[in-house]
């Protein structure tokens, strides 16, 4: 079976030209989708849910910085282990204890504002060095710590969305 | 190919033909049936011209079922024989009922669905709502002089699989072909974004008789995107009729009441909700069988108090389905109202400061969603051609997980995942030898199981004795176009499987179906093998239509010899679909299927192969 990348006529980087991703996306859903196939017989139904369960696991994976940093990660033979490997830096430690703190300590929606902001940006400066890791430096023993630190702060976000839901 | 003779219209073989195709709205107050005519959706009447069919069903001792305006106007003179509202039991045990204890039924509480008992016998929910798609299928058939090649059927975007299934089953029932479940906001947005060639993020607040949705959805040209959905499907304007109803009852102080009194306030209170729309101060009279004089007069400014928890309880869904989308408010261009409810000023205030805009208003909100559920329909009945169709990307509106050790539900497809979507989580045993393992899935939140939804469970037998943790089972979430879900399990080192189409818990298994066909037909003296017949037929036509046309389209994908075969196959079929034996159609069918598989799957690498190259193409064009 193709790789995600191929699935979408796209070059196996980190960096994905998002435009390309969606466009090709939709090309290919247009194509294959249900809906096209409703009037059809079993078969090509079938085929059509499979094929298209296939193209949006693989934009699901493509579209988030996570899963592509691990997806390709994992074609370059390395696993990011985030269950099994839980040896992270003592200072990225400190520094998940003190947003968890202020995250305990929110019970503003402008507090958890304030939060995820910084979050986010955070978030960011790490995709930037997967990129330069995975890109650039061919560094995947190093691209994949910095992708277990993301992991970190993705699960810190989406607590920080279950908290709004307590302080509205 | 001068097999085919059957005359029947809607039966004909010819290619490129119009199929007979409706979108239903199966409102919990209204419904409605419409369909593509000459290029525009209409909503089809009845034969006095009324668009709307009220959703009651009178049940009568002789087995006689009224369906609509004739069992409303009785109601409440025989309130526990005429459901109304039965949509808010769809999917639903007896427990899950708001306000049971205010209603004039008498519930049975079954396992899984609750049921109710009728001067003609205990009914399922699912039994209710196939009267009411009966009455507009004949409707729809009278009006468009043919039998329907298939229907697009509305759910609000918010139910869970239980409900989903039950109302498919009810289709079913009704001798429906489903080409599809919609969710209701998603057809309002395809009325709305066609009529006015919207682009860029819109919500669609949709808040009908018993529940409400929130979809938030990016529109391009060809294209719409669910990006989130959000809801209370136990939300409507029902609950506002409830709460003046309460009001009245302690205004006017009056004892307990029985079924016929009380549904003849709840009928008053819902002329008075409508009527404070317009008006500052609604009056209610009535005069009850007791003889007591009911008189009292609800001001507009009232009417917000004693509804203003309700109004809030729309508030929470809408911020989750931005946050979901990662939007803010201000990235909405507009909001779309759709539902009868949402003409409440009190409704349009909230939504309006919530967006900080003006919603919009200028589709009929009681027929927006069955006209996008027709254009849904005409283009999945293969009657629009490539190009001026459109693709539709919605979403699950609810986790769907497995329960852990501790009772903890296991999230394996997330809320908002883009269907169809399939995801796989290994589970292994927790005691040595352990030779059975026993799932439960639950659709929700939450993370304790007992705050989910149960939607089944199934039990994998037969793993080989192993120390505890050796087993590998791989359990399989496959979630189809219609929100529905399968699941699987199998042993990785024995290969032992197992599988569910998720239906026992509160569907309904197969044989129930069965069973209410059975029923159906002894009221209604049709000739059940006639149907079995004609509906082994019509689907083997359509076979052999689609058969061909894929041939015609890409015959090239086979050898000489492959496309001969597929071609003969193709033919025999249409020859026995033209005898009378509805088992040997079935049977020549599957033939069909099961021949067609390899090229299915060689189209859509072809499909997928085209997408690219066109992608390309465009691209060097830039």
């Amino acid at each position: 079976m193709s790789s995600h990348f191929e699935l979408f006529g796209l070059a196996p980087a980190f960096a994905v030209d998002a435009a390309a991703l969606d466009r090709a996306y939709r090309e290919i859903q247009s194509r294959v989708h249900p809906d096209r196939f409703a009037h059809a017989g079993d078969a090509e139904r079938r085929a059509s849910m499979q094929w298209t369960t296939r193209v949006n696991e693989a934009y699901r994976t493509l579209k988030s910085p996570v899963q592509r940093a691990k997806y390709l990660l994992e074609l370059n033979g390395v696993d990011v282990g985030f269950e099994t490997n839980t040896q992270m830096p003592g200072d990225f430690l400190l520094r998940q204890l003190e947003l968890r703190e202020t995250l305990a300590g929110a019970n503003q929606p402008e507090a958890l504002d304030a939060l995820l902001a910084e979050v986010r940006r955070e978030q960011r400066l790490l995709v930037q060095g997967i990129a330069q890791l995975i890109d650039d430096s061919k560094d995947y023993a190093a691209a994949a710590g910095e992708v277990r630190k993301l992991m970190f702060l993705d699960k810190l976000a989406a607590e920080i969305d279950v908290a709004y839901e307590k302080v509205e | 190919m001068a097999l085919l003779q059957i005359s029947e219209p809607g039966l004909s073989a010819a290619p490129h033909q119009h199929r007979l195709a409706v979108g239903i709205d199966l409102g919990t107050t209204n419904s409605l049936v419409a369909t593509v005519r000459s290029g525009a959706a209409t909503v089809l009447p009845d034969e006095q011209g009324r668009a709307l069919l009220p959703s009651i069903v009178r049940y009568h001792a002789d087995g006689r079922v009224e369906v609509g305006y004739p069992a409303q106007a009785r109601q409440a003179e025989d309130p526990k024989n005429s459901i109304a509202s039965v949509k808010r039991f769809m999917g639903r045990g007896l427990k899950d009922v708001a306000h049971a204890e205010h209603m004039a039924y008498d519930f049975a509480d079954a396992p899984g669905m609750v049921q109710l008992r009728t001067a003609a016998g205990v009914k399922s929910p699912v039994e209710v709502s196939a009267e009411i798609l009966k009455v507009l299928r004949q409707r729809a058939e009278l009006s468009l002089g043919g039998e329907l090649a298939g229907a697009v059927i509305t759910v609000p975007a918010y139910f869970d699989d239980a409900q989903r299934q039950a109302t498919k089953d009810a289709a079913q029932l009704a001798g429906l072909n489903v080409l599809r479940l919609l969710n209701e906001p998603t057809a309002a947005a395809i009325a709305y974004g066609l009529e006015n060639a919207a682009e860029g993020v819109y919500a669609v607040f949709d808040l009908g008789g018993g529940t409400f949705d929130i979809s938030i959805l990016r529109l391009s040209s060809g294209m719409f995107e669910v990006v989130a959905t959000n809801g209370d499907s136990l939300l409507g304007g029902d609950d506002f009729d409830q709460r003046v109803f309460c009001w009245v009852v302690e205004e006017a102080k009056l004892p307990p009441l029985n079924a016929r009194d009380m549904r003849l306030l709840l009928v008053k209170s819902r002329e008075a909700k409508e009527y404070l729309t317009t008006h500052a101060e609604a009056r209610i009279t009535a005069r009850l069988s007791g003889g007591e004089v009911v008189d009292v007069s609800l001001s507009a400014e009232k009417f917000c108090q004693i509804t203003q928890t309700l109004v809030h309880k729309a508030l929470g869904p809408m911020r989750k389905a931005l946050r979901d989308a990662g939007l803010g408010a201000e990235d909405v261009r507009g909001v779309v109202m759709v539902g009868g409810a949402t003409r409440m000023p009190q409704i349009q205030r909230a939504v309006g400061e919530f967006f900080r805009r003006d919603p919009l208003n200028n589709l009929d909100p009681d027929k927006v969603v069955a006209l996008g559920a027709a254009m849904q329909a005409n283009v999945l009945a293969g009657n629009k051609a490539a190009g001026e169709d459109w693709l539709l990307l919605d979403v699950i509106p609810l986790s769907l997980g497995i329960e852990t050790m501790g009772g903890l539900a296991e999230k394996i497809i997330p809320r908002n995942s883009t269907i169809p979507v399939a995801r796989a989580q290994e589970f292994t045993t927790f005691k040595d030898g352990q030779s059975a393992m026993s799932f439960h899935v639950v659709q929700g939140e939450r993370e304790l199981v007992q705050d989910c939804r149960s939607l089944a469970r199934f039990e994998l037998k037969g793993i080989p004795p192993m120390a505890a943790g050796a087993a590998r089972v791989r359990v399989t979430f496959q979630v189809d176009a219609d929100g529905l879900l399968s699941v699987s399990a199998k042993e990785a080192a024995t290969g032992v499987e197992a599988s569910v189409a998720v239906k026992p818990s509160y569907g309904l298994a197969d044989a129930d179906v069965e069973r209410m066909l059975r029923d159906s037909f002894e009221h209604a003296k049709e000739d059940m093998r006639a149907r079995a017949l004609n509906e082994a037929r019509v689907d083997a036509i359509r076979l052999v239509e689609a058969v061909r046309g894929a041939l015609a389209a890409d015959g090239a994908l086979l050898s000489a010899e492959e496309r001969a075969a597929l071609e003969r196959q193709a033919a025999a079929l249409a020859a026995v679909a033209s005898g009378s034996d509805h088992r040997a159609i079935r049977q020549a069918s599957e033939a069909l299927n099961r021949a067609t598989e390899e090229f299915a799957g060689r189209r859509m690498d072809a499909g997928v192969k085209r997408a690219l190259a066109g992608k390309r193409i465009a691209g060097l064009d830039l």
